[in-house]
């Protein structure tokens, strides 16, 4: 693939992003093709390793780009999972084989639709507020959205919702992943998206320069709610079961981490994050019980070394005259 | 519509007890330059949030080319032609020069979501009319050179001058300028007012200036208000101001 490698942004930047879009989703199909032939365990973790970029991206448009702190993207990602894998479950045997990834493909928009609409929800109201409400109001509502799963026998309740098929695979996930990229970095690189920036920046500032804060701020709390929504998804139809205790607190914490970790604001470094913070659990898991003490620790050198930072490629600040 | 850009009537604003601002009339003509002067408190800074949405009065009546501005958000307002910059410098930190002054064209190129998401070929014919703007801005400030810098990285006065060139992005029709000399030495502030002069007479808009340092507005302003206490002690001519009994007043003080 010369033509990618050479394709230059300065010089074409709009269908230059485009042509990386592509690129990206045909590799997913072409690896999805042969990942048969993967070890089942690396699979699975490289699935989790896509599914944790799109939410890390997404969630980056918001606490990172825009500058507001949301701690709803677990619940956005089981209004997304919910969603979808019941719709799955209700018309998996009215359809024939072959049309199967269109049930599935409508399903994970539905679920991404629905957890947006909920994010519009959410967001509206409390987003009217400056700092930290938008906090403690996600932070309520993903809890709200656990103890109503857990409630809901439609959903299988507190026994979970089992028997989901198992639709997820590396090549959709890695594409879903790719558009997420690909969306957060367009909208952000316009004219239009640094509008998000600049209400990060100084929301007094950005209002007299006729950016709506409260619009900008709301567009992308949804679009975020959206692609944790389509995540929820793919989670659903990877591990086939879906359990209310798995999209607590501590869920949303862990991609807040990545976000920080990878560096408010840049989607290399959140991507990186992502990966990194799903492997090592893994890699860790021959310390048995000191697992989770080595990776809190890991976290906080981490941190403690590059506060600004893992990773300061692909920043936002010399985003100059070009997309 | 009336003849005027901006129309004051008798605009009050309370806060609490505090009348900060108490039935100020102030007219601004299209292309004019005003100045809008008093001691510390006087609530020159108060009038200028009132007038940009920041602030709602509590009384009389505010106008914008002929239209009542009450219940009007700020950035609705800079869309009308109102654009304003702050006595404490508020650019976009983590943005360039460049982006400072792009985030501020933004409303002129209101291409949305979709099209930024799209890229189709009219989004990138307005991204680049929108660059080329930006930069024929930089350019006429000798902001060019510095476009990738960091905003927060220039020197004062070039992050004073910038954040006026942001201001003029919006294309606005009256600019509201909040103590621009401030913290300026004697030659930056020569060099401030050859600049403002040169704003007026280049892109043709009325300019308000509120202002501490008398030698700069008696300098270039056509008319001054006076706000002493939130009330207008005097307006007219800057050699008339300057004779004023109550202005030299309200400024030195009296005797006895």
């Amino acid at each position: 693939m010369p033509s990618i490698l050479n394709a230059q942004p300065s010089t074409a930047p709009a269908s230059g992003a485009k042509r990386w879009l592509i690129a990206g989703i045909a590799l997913a199909v072409v690896v999805s093709y042969f990942s048969a032939q993967f070890n089942r365990y690396y699979l699975g973790i490289a699935i989790d390793c896509g599914i944790n970029i799109i939410l890390a991206v997404s969630l980056n448009l918001i606490n990172g780009h825009t500058g507001q702190f949301s701690l709803g993207h677990a619940g956005f990602m089981a209004v997304g999972g919910y969603t979808a894998a019941k719709f799955t479950l209700v018309f998996e045997a009215m359809v024939p084989e072959p049309l199967k990834p269109l049930l599935f493909l409508v399903a994970l928009v539905l679920g991404g639709l629905i957890a947006a609409l909920t994010g519009l929800g959410v967001g509206v109201p409390s987003l009217r507020l400056k700092g930290d409400y938008l906090a403690i109001v996600t932070l309520g509502f993903g809890e709200i959205i656990r103890v109503i799963a857990q409630n809901t026998e439609a959903v299988g309740a507190a026994s979970g919702l089992k028997g989901i098929p198992k639709y997820t695979t590396l090549g959709w996930t890695f594409a879903v992943a790719a558009v997420t990229i690909y969306a957060v970095t367009a909208l952000v690189n316009s004219t239009y998206g640094r509008g998000f920036i600049a209400v990060s920046d100084d929301e007094v500032a950005a209002s007299s320069m006729g950016i709506n804060p409260v619009r900008y701020k709301v567009t992308a709390f949804v679009t975020g709610a959206f692609f944790a929504g389509v995540a929820g998804g793919l989670y659903a139809h990877h591990k086939q079961f879906l359990s209310p205790t798995g999209f607590d607190f501590l869920k949303s914490i862990d991609i807040v981490v990545m976000v920080i970790l990878g560096g408010m604001g840049r989607t290399a470094g959140v991507i990186a994050a992502a990966i990194l913070l799903t492997i090592m659990p893994e890699v860790l898991r021959q310390f048995a019980e000191y697992r989770m003490i080595i990776y809190s620790l890991l976290i906080i050198v981490l941190m403690m070394a590059r506060p600004q930072g893992l990773f300061t490629f692909g920043g936002r600040k010399k985003g100059a005259a070009q997309v | 519509m009336s003849e005027y850009l901006l129309d004051l009537n008798k605009a009050t604003i309370r806060f609490g007890g505090l009348t900060a601002v108490s039935a100020l009339s102030l007219k601004i003509r299209p292309g004019e330059l005003i100045g809008l002067i008093g001691p510390n408190g006087a609530g020159k800074t108060t009038a200028f949030n009132l007038i940009t949405g920041v602030y709602q009065t509590t009384d009389g009546e505010i106008s914008f080319c002929g239209k009542s501005i009450k219940g009007v958000r700020p950035h609705d307002l800079t869309k009308a032609g109102i654009a304003r910059t702050f006595q404490n410098i508020r650019l976009f930190g983590s943005l360039s020069v460049f982006d400072n002054v792009r985030a501020a064209t933004q409303l002129h190129r209101a291409h949305g979501i979709r099209n930024a998401l799209w890229r189709g070929a009219s989004f990138r014919t307005g991204e680049k009319e929108v660059e080329k703007r930006v930069m024929e801005l930089l350019e006429i400030f000798d902001l060019g050179k510095l476009r990738n810098e960091d905003a927060k990285s220039l020197p004062y006065g070039d992050q004073r001058r910038l954040e006026i060139v942001r201001a003029l992005a919006t294309n606005p029709k009256l600019l509201l300028l909040d103590e621009p000399a401030a913290g300026m030495n004697p030659t930056e502030k020569e060099a401030l007012m050859r600049l403002i002069q040169f704003i007026k007479d280049k892109f043709k808009i009325a300019i308000m200036l509120v202002e501490h340092d008398m030698k700069v507005v008696m300098g270039i302003c056509q008319r001054i208000y006076v706000l002493e206490y939130g009330i207008k002690i005097a307006e007219g001519p800057p050699d008339e101001i300057q004779k004023n009994p109550k202005v030299i007043a309200a400024y030195l003080g009296t005797e006895g």
